[in-house]
């Protein structure tokens, strides 16, 4: 199954002009219908506390209002949790976070929502609070139990170890910042049907909750997204709550209700990326290699599971990286804290994971004064031997050690460290550094069940095509890498495509697009549909060409055998003639892959996705500020589906995680109140903090050795842990100066120079 | 001449004159409410993101100027005289895109696409300048546009590929003249008033006459309060038309900067006579903010973490205030009372500030600590201006900013510093003395030993920036 155009090239992001020209529509610029009326959430306001009223009268009677809902108004199940309960649309009885949603009120006007809503009277019974993890472990407040994994024997191999080292690193969390706050607009239909159109990574839970909390049949509620305004994780599970509340509130009125949260409601109402503290005790060789690993990983899930089983798995299942460890105790918290549910982030726990044995690998260097990206090589996977993960899981497709060489090279990695080494004896005030971090991402839902998609193509008479399928589009060009596909396979221009939007009622009980899985899974079932209709297509054009349909190949916008062709408009014709369906529907589930949870062994990856970064960095150790300066990168897709989409998930992922470790910061009064909740106070990377000198490749491999779309490989996430870099170099600089004992994510201007105070 | 009472505009190339519409309606909600115009987007409400970016042209004599403003702080009254230019309006006479938009989308230069009408008006807004764009400008002019998803790289090879210029704008200035021929606007909407006078002499009239009214110049900070805190603005005087406070020049041994000059349109002087304090301020907010922001305001809000008093405060620079024919000249220092507090009286405004040109053999430094560059809010600022004699401290003067309840003159490391050798030890001296005469706070900026410490440290720079041959200070500039 090879890649032909137009798949494998860079096609243009298919709203690319119109998002330029503006002409793109978001939920919040559609036509508005009559007698919309608009929703506000009224938000708890302490962090944990028993509430003993909550009453709407004053609110009720404002002007413009038209409904005004709390717990006791919810006719169905009143709870948004994803996979576990504990997430209740209102909260009753008791609130657990500041910004929990108390109550919603609908009017005419948003302001009118705004000033009713202040009027509401509740009553708080005020309760001790837990906000961060070390409070969290020290009162064994969990919303799950511990998990933990072993693999080895990790005490003997710690105690007769030559060299041994323990250490911690904090792991701020991260806002997803998407640039389209959440949205959705709910529209009453006939029945008491419900229409929502919900800025959504997961159509199918949005429609499952929607009729769950309405009481409906799952078939009298449709839920459809043409794109968001940006996901990264977070409309995830996050959408789901403002669907429900508009969907409630129009079932209420039996008017169309539209729910768009402002940004500050936005951050302090919705889960963010997980914060972890990670502890470890590592035995080691003189060369550096590992030879027995102690993990602790305390993650911050907040108040509710959420997804946190699964990202906390994910942190576990990463906590390799690259690195084989053959005598390794993972013990992973998931602690309960009184700070709103943290949930899915582009890399789910991965990407926590992962730091924490990079910094370990970082701090082995440093006590045995090598370079850790030697250290990092010495304790690379192996290929045939050295090459099972701490869940037992081989490692097949590693190529982390030439991805790692040749970046290297290209990199210039061995000179510049030493013209780094000679820039700080001459510099006293500014210092640079600079790191080489690899990455290894596992690919495929760690729940099983979850990797499967569904698709429908239609051909229309004259030959043009309609695609949907469950994958929804959040930025990252999934619906233009599906259409690439279709196109490919009917060998039609790809303008004859017509991407139509995610709904639930074309394509049913579809997974989230999230794990990455967007291409791997879609792709795959949309050419499932459209390899059926081309064998019909071939069986009716068949005796026109006087062929046997086997010979038949589909390309340029035609059908051809032995010289004869027919246009795909006209074979299209006489399919339809011949009575046979232009219509398929197309399926796809992921081969091989099988987890047992309760063992903590099996294979939940498909395969692996690899890359690596340099970055080189310069540090003010008068004032900790920084710079980047330069940053090169390789990134392994496979057989890329589309090399130009393939770099803009890479650059933007990178820079993403840069803005993890480094700006972006998280703070929360002692009350439990998060401060940073606008772009004023939460730093995203601007275009100041981007290098010049910013070198992007994708990797040249063989393709995908498992058997995904053409061989390609999924890019959402693995990109975003090429940050680590910058991090690292960071750490680098400091290191030039200052002994570094502890150095913890956001490595903020104030980090940088408290770090270099510690031991200077 | 009689009064107007609604704003007059272009919209595109088609005149307005809402009737009925507040006049601190944000320009944002009026376009996508009343105009139906959703090209322009809500990402943060508070001029920081970009999102709602949209081009303002104004006559400038024949010609017009633009400039990218965001439109979610941006009042509807201010949009009197002026033509507002969307993401919808820059479409050729064909239908066809801009080139600006068809860069955007061949090099790759959106995913989720939700910024990206934003950077197609700063984009145009730069094409429009007719700067010549290399990276570092391409970088500055996009620094108010935040984007998630691309890192950008992509955007900004856009913004340098070449592409021809759009035609010259020869007609508009004198339509829109025309079209806002007669008094000043004096708007009322239910019990709102704006008032735009356009004299020096009416606009302290107007502020004696009715004490209740908020002066307003660019209303970036107002219009946060509005579009933020959903507070209800009743009675309004606009600075903006006052031509003597929209004044720049050098006079009398002094840069004369009106209360109402935008930061943007003060750069060249800034640069050219203060390097360092010109570098300062092009980080202050974003070019859209920057365009319609005045140091005027900057000083008159008395934040304690505004970016330019404490450079003025080491600059001795003096503050003309005006209430009704009264003029009054004060040391900046002095006119901070307290936490968001100033010496102004009812009715009193900030005519000018007067800023000492450069004299030789005085050295000056300013510097801005924050968590990101561009477009944050201070952690510290910090300024120093020293002279010297035979190798001691003949002078100086700091100012800070982030250390105190408003910002502030380091009086007692001054005092220590004068007539001492400028030396290691003496500067060394100071620095504790630096600790013992501010007490920061903690907050989500920074906390409070940070502050200390980073106060400590840009004193030290100085010494060090002053010193003979040192090896370097200071990063290396914005890629």
């Amino acid at each position: 199954m090879t890649a032909r155009p137009p798949a494998g090239t860079s096609v243009a992001h298919d709203s690319g002009l119109k998002h330029a020209t503006g002409a793109a529509i978001y939920i919040d610029d559609m036509p508005e219908p009559p007698g919309l009326l608009h929703a506000f959430i009224g938000l708890s306001a302490h962090a944990h506390a028993k509430i003993a009223r909550v009453d709407l009268t004053a609110a009720r009677a404002m002007p413009g209002v038209a409904a005004a809902i709390a717990a006791v108004d919810v006719p169905g199940v009143n709870d948004v949790g994803p996979a576990l309960p504990g997430d209740p649309i209102f909260a009753d009885g008791l609130v657990e976070y500041w910004g929990q949603s108390l109550f919603a009120v609908a009017a005419g006007t948003i302001a009118e929502a705004r000033a009713a809503a202040a009027k509401a009277v509740v009553e708080y019974e005020v309760l001790p609070h837990i906000l961060t993890v070390d409070e969290a472990l020290v009162a064994e407040s969990y919303v799950l139990p511990a998990r933990t994994l072993v693999s080895g024997d990790p005490d003997a191999a710690l105690s007769a170890a030559p060299h041994r080292l323990s250490g911690r690193i904090d792991i701020g969390g991260q806002e997803h910042f998407y640039l389209e706050g959440q949205v959705a607009m709910a529209i009453p239909g006939e029945d008491g049907d419900m229409l929502v159109h919900s800025s959504t990574q997961h159509p199918t839970e949005v429609q499952h909750l929607v009729a769950r909390a309405l009481k409906l049949p799952d078939h009298a509620v449709t839920c459809e997204t043409r794109r968001m305004g940006g996901g990264f994780g977070g409309k995830e599970s996050q959408a789901s709550l403002p669907a429900i509340v508009a969907a409630l509130l129009a079932q209420k009125t039996g008017r169309p209700v539209k729910l768009r949260l402002d940004r500050d409601d936005d951050m302090v109402l919705t889960g963010k990326r997980h914060d972890f503290r990670i502890d470890y005790d590592v035995g080691f060789d003189a060369e550096g290699k590992i030879l027995g690993i102690d993990v602790m990983q305390a993650a911050r899930c907040g108040y509710s599971p959420d997804l946190s089983a699964a990202i906390c798995d994910r942190a576990v299942f990463h906590a390799d990286n690259c690195y084989y460890l053959e005598n390794v105790r993972i013990v992973s918290y998931r602690c309960k804290t009184n700070t709103v549910s943290n949930t899915a982030f582009r890399g789910f726990g991965g990407p926590q994971g992962m730091i924490g044995i990079e910094c370990v690998v970082d701090d082995i260097a440093r006590h045995l004064t090598l370079d850790p990206l030697e250290v990092r090589r010495r304790n690379f996977y192996g290929k045939e031997d050295r090459n099972l993960t701490p869940y037992h899981m081989k490692v097949t497709d590693n190529i982390a050690p030439e991805l790692t060489d040749t970046l290297a090279a290209r990199a210039d990695y061995t000179a510049r460290r030493a013209a780094v080494a000679a820039f700080n004896m001459e510099n006293p005030w500014i210092r640079r550094g600079i790191a080489l971090t690899p990455l290894k991402f596992g690919i495929s839902f760690t729940l099983t069940h979850m990797n499967q998609a569904g698709a429908l193509v239609h051909v229309y008479t004259d030959g043009s095509v309609m695609l949907n399928h469950g994958g929804t589009e959040m930025s990252q060009g999934l619906y233009t890498k599906v259409a690439q596909v279709v196109a490919a396979e009917f060998g039609i221009s790809i303008d004859r495509v017509k991407i139509t939007a995610t709904t639930t009622g074309k394509v049913p009980n579809t997974s989230p697009t999230a794990a990455s899985s967007g291409s791997d899974l879609n792709g795959m079932a949309a050419r499932d549909a459209a390899l059926a209709i081309r064998g019909r297509m071939a069986e009716a054009a068949a005796p026109i060409l006087g062929a046997v349909p086997e010979d038949i190949v589909f390309e340029n916008g035609a059908l051809r055998a032995g010289g004869k062709s027919i246009s795909f408009a006209d074979a299209a014709k006489a399919t339809h003639r011949a009575r046979l369906p232009l219509s398929a529907t197309g399926y796809y589930a992921t081969p091989e892959i099988h987890y047992d949870a309760a063992t903590g062994r099996g294979r939940p990856f498909f395969y692996f996705a690899y890359g690596a970064s340099v970055a080189e960095v310069e540090i003010d150790t008068l004032t900790g500020e920084y710079r980047l300066l330069r940053a090169d990168i390789l990134h392994d897709c496979g057989h890329s589906l589309n090399p130009a989409l393939d770099i803009g998930q890479i650059e933007g992922g990178f820079v993403q995680g840069m803005g993890w470790l480094t700006t972006e910061e998280l703070c929360w009064s002692a009350k439990g109140r998060l401060l940073t909740h606008a772009t004023s106070t939460y730093k995203i990377p601007a275009t100041g903090d981007i290098p010049a000198a910013f070198h992007v490749a994708l990797f040249e491999s063989g393709g995908n050795p498992a058997e995904t779309i053409y061989r390609s490989k999924a890019v959402g996430e693995p990109p975003l842990m090429l940050g680590m870099s910058v991090f690292f170099a960071l750490k680098d600089a400091v290191a030039s100066k200052a002994e570094v004992s502890r150095f913890d994510a956001p490595a903020t201007p104030e980090r940088v120079l408290m770090a270099l105070e510690a031991k200077s | 001449m009689p009064d107007r009472d609604t704003p007059a505009f272009f919209l595109g190339d088609s005149p307005r004159r809402p009737g009925s519409v507040s006049p601190t309606t944000t320009v944002l909600e009026y376009l996508r409410s009343v105009e139906h115009r959703p090209g322009t987007k809500e990402g943060c409400a508070e001029g920081d993101c970009g999102a709602c970016t949209v081009v303002l042209g104004e006559p400038d004599g024949p010609r017009m100027r633009y400039r990218a403003v965001n439109a979610c702080v941006l009042f509807m009254a201010a949009l009197d005289g002026k033509q507002l230019l969307t993401v919808e309006d820059l479409a050729a006479a064909d239908g066809g895109p801009h080139p600006v938009q068809t860069a955007l989308a061949e090099h790759h230069g959106s995913q989720c696409g939700f910024c990206t009408p934003g950077f197609a008006m700063s984009l145009f807004a730069l094409d429009r300048s007719g700067a010549a764009v290399d990276r570092a400008e391409a970088v500055e002019a996009l620094a108010g546009n935040l984007c998630r998803c691309t890192g950008y790289r992509p955007i900004l090879d856009a913004a340098l590929a070449a592409r021809p210029p759009d035609p010259e704008d020869t007609a508009t200035a004198a339509r829109l003249r025309a079209l806002t021929a007669g008094g000043p606007l004096r708007m009322k909407y239910a019990e709102q008033a704006w008032h735009a006078p356009e004299t020096l002499t009416d606009l302290a009239a107007a502020l004696v006459a009715d004490t209740s009214a908020v002066p307003v110049a660019g209303g970036t900070d107002a219009g946060v309060w509005v579009s933020k805190q959903h507070r209800r603005l009743n009675a309004i005087v606009s600075m903006e038309k006052v031509q003597e406070l929209r004044a720049i020049e050098r006079r009398d041994g002094m840069l004369r900067i009106g209360a109402a000059v935008p930061y943007e349109d003060a750069l060249g002087e800034l640069d050219a006579l203060f390097p360092d304090l010109g570098a300062m301020v092009r980080r202050i907010g974003s070019r859209q903010i920057r365009e319609r922001g005045t140091i005027g305001a900057n000083i008159a809000n008395a934040s304690p973490i505004g970016d330019v008093p404490p450079a003025l405060i080491a600059l001795d620079a003096k503050l003309v205030l005006r209430r009704g024919a009264a003029q009054r000249t004060v040391p900046i220092e002095t006119f901070f009372a307290g936490y968001r507090r100033t010496i102004l009286t009812t009715g009193e405004f900030i005519e000018s500030v007067d800023i000492p040109l450069p004299k030789d053999g005085r050295v000056f430094r300013c510097h801005k600590v924050a968590k990101r560059f561009d477009q944050d809010i201070s952690a510290v600022c910090a300024a120093f201006s020293a002279a010297f004699a035979g190798g001691a401290v003949r002078d100086i003067r700091i100012g800070f900013g982030g250390m105190a309840a408003t910002p502030a003159r380091a009086h007692p490391v001054e005092n220590i510093l004068i007539g001492q050798p400028w030396t290691e030890a003496s500067v060394r001296a100071a620095m504790t003395v630096l600790d013992a005469t501010f007490v920061p706070i903690s907050d989500h900026r920074a906390r409070a030993a940070y502050r200390r410490l980073v106060a400590r440290n840009l004193l030290y720079k100085f010494f060090l920036e002053t010193a003979a041959s040192t090896p370097r200070t200071r990063l290396v500039p914005a890629p």
